[in-house]
């Protein structure tokens, strides 16, 4: 490794944010891969409509972005629509996930 | 500015934005714990409920950030833009979700991830609109920018992928259902690629070249149609997880732009989410996911089956078929697409009762490809009041064919040839079928001769123990129920 890409002063090395951002990728992975291969097939669709809910997190960004001191500027703009978008998302995702898992437990009150 | 002031001052000092990440970070667990409870039918809802309401935490924080960030004069002002976003968004998105039916779920699931791919993208450029406008963009870190680039590469490939997507399955005219495929295809998708990755290497090294990032933009939406055109309609289970996959890369790639966990934990779920459903629908049906993404296979190509029909089909009547369902001991249900388009689940449901009534055992088989997305099958069955108990996967269903008096099945095709097994020329050669040719009798119900998505002729429909019932399938399920009583 190059010298000059390493920190070895120990007054400013802490970890870059980047870095922690990384870790916290890799082990969230390893997290989903565990639960989610311990879904059984009856309910992949589902899941798969709840995932796509959630990945509706983009939410937050767009939030984030769409608020500007200079309003006007274009990242207002691109923000605001990406809030009505990602808002579609997740409200659609869920109500929809929720529409067909109503349809698999209420056999569970009517056959029990 | 801080919240809490911990009695030790050596101690951490909470800030404002430690706060807010953990309130994050608490959101996060909600997705996790939610996505667990999915793993049993019994806690499916709660969890799914959990995990929404981790979505309201999430956003509730975020708004309460933005307002403590807030300038005074510009707060009003852009606040009521976020209201009215998030109103038409709500509303928009529960009028999708209340007026889909059960047999558009697949289209509906595409189409939704579509809107979170295109709202990464946006995300990503926003944010980089907003940096420059700002004059910040050259004190942005080389990752941020690349991160910028790829959460807008991701996401345009997303939005137009899944846009095409929900086309195909829709049935939507401008877009054939067979894959679309011309020369040089493949090269325009490698050049697009590798030129829209370049780009975003450069912008690193160049902050402030932003025509670089539209650039990166439109590739990435003409990359998107590119790649999901040339895939045919059976496909579709394995584009739809692969884009469910990828537009949760996108949010995490979108959480890297703003250094926020949230996002980086709960995209990498979805990502993974996505990654394991591609891989459980590829092995489904035998074939590799670059085989899927490139092979094209249903294009109609010259590559059909060297068998061709054998001998003549035998047809049935749904009076003859009746007498003999009636006199089984054991039913076996194959419910394919036909079933879905036919919107056949609920005359199939009555149906079955009919038999039980007789002491008839009956059992569904569902093979993973079996619909347009992995489980659909089973969401209409379950639409239809079936009781799960009875839905068996292609490896618990195999073994009992040998002993199942009838195997009826309903507007499936590919899923059923038994060409998988032994003709190394066919092309859906060592995909895992449902062995229904070794049910005593078989029925098929279909409209018509006409091959299924693979493009090739079904061995099983000219066997000896085959009877075909041409029609639709609700109104052939409805006779049959028909038959059943009067007899």
């Amino acid at each position: 490794m190059p010298t000059f890409l390493i920190n070895t002063d120990p007054a400013t090395n802490v970890i870059d944010p980047f870095v922690v951002s990384i870790i916290i990728f890799v082990l969230a992975i390893f997290i989903g891969f565990e639960i989610i291969t311990k879904v059984p097939s009856t309910l992949h669709t589902p899941l798969m409509s709840g995932s796509n809910a959630i990945s509706g997190i983009t939410l937050v960004g767009a939030l984030l972005c769409s608020f500007s001191d200079s309003f006007g500027s274009l990242g207002v703009f691109l923000g605001t629509l990406a809030v009505i978008f990602a808002t579609i998302n997740v409200v659609g995702g869920y109500m929809v996930t929720d529409r067909m898992l109503k349809m698999f437990s209420k056999k569970e009150g009517g056959d029990k | 500015m801080s919240f809490f002031t911990s009695p030790i001052n050596t101690l951490a000092v909470l800030s404002q934005n430690d706060v807010v990440n953990l309130i994050y970070l608490a959101a996060a667990v909600f997705f996790i714990y939610g996505l667990k409870l999915l793993t049993s039918v019994k806690t499916a809802r709660r969890g799914n409920l959990i995990s929404a309401i981790g979505m309201l935490i999430a956003a509730v924080v975020t708004l309460f950030q933005i307002n403590n960030n807030a300038g005074e004069t510009s707060f009003f002002i852009s606040f009521t833009w976020i209201a009215v976003a998030l109103i038409i968004g709500a509303i928009v998105g529960s009028t999708l979700a209340i007026k889909v039916p059960m047999t558009g779920m697949p289209q509906m699931v595409a189409l939704l991830n579509g809107f979170g791919g295109i709202a990464s993208l946006l995300v990503a450029c926003g944010e980089y609109a907003r940096n420059y406008n700002n004059n910040l963009i050259l004190d942005e870190p080389w990752n941020a920018i690349l991160a910028i680039g790829l959460a807008t590469l991701i996401g345009g490939v997303t939005f137009t992928g899944s846009l095409i997507a929900f086309a195909k399955l829709q049935g939507l005219k401008i877009i054939p259902d067979k894959p679309v495929q011309f020369i040089g295809q493949k090269a325009i998708i490698g050049i697009l690629l590798i030129g829209s990755l370049f780009l975003a290497f450069y912008i690193t090294a160049n902050h402030e070249a932003w025509s670089s990032l539209i650039i990166i933009a439109i590739a990435s939406l003409i990359l998107g149609i590119l790649l999901v055109i040339g895939i045919g309609g059976a496909d579709m289970p394995v584009v739809v997880s692969l884009l469910n996959s990828y537009s949760g890369i996108a949010a995490a790639m979108a959480g890297f732009v703003l250094n926020n966990s949230a996002l980086i934990i709960t995209g990498s779920l979805v990502g993974a989410s996505g990654i394991i459903l591609t891989n459980i629908m590829c092995k489904a049906m035998n074939r590799s996911l670059l085989n899927v993404l490139f092979g094209g296979v249903g294009g109609g190509s010259s590559k059909s089956s060297g068998a061709g029909p054998q001998g003549e089909a035998r047809e049935f009547t749904p009076e003859d078929a009746a007498i003999v369902l009636d006199a089984a001991s054991q039913v076996i249900i194959v419910p394919g697409y036909g079933m879905a388009v036919a919107q056949a689940q609920h005359a199939v449901k009555e149906f079955t009762e009919e038999l039980a009534k007789r002491n008839i055992t009956v059992k569904y088989a569902i093979h993973p490809v079996a619909g347009r997305m992995p489980g659909h099958m089973n969401v209409l069955l379950a639409e239809a009041g079936v009781p799960y108990e009875q839905l068996a996967d292609l490896d618990q269903i195999n073994p009992e064919f040998e002993q199942t008096d009838v195997a009826l099945v309903i507007g499936a095709n590919d899923v059923t040839n038994p060409a998988a097994r032994h003709d190394t020329g066919s092309p859906i050669y060592g995909m895992p079928i449902l062995d229904v040719d070794k049910a005593r009798t078989v029925f098929v119900i279909k409209r018509s001769m006409n091959p299924g998505f693979a493009g090739i002729q079904n061995e099983l429909y000219f066997m000896e123990n085959t009877g075909m019932i041409f029609g639709d399938a609700k109104k052939i399920i409805m006779s049959l129920t028909e038959e059943l009583i009067e007899s």
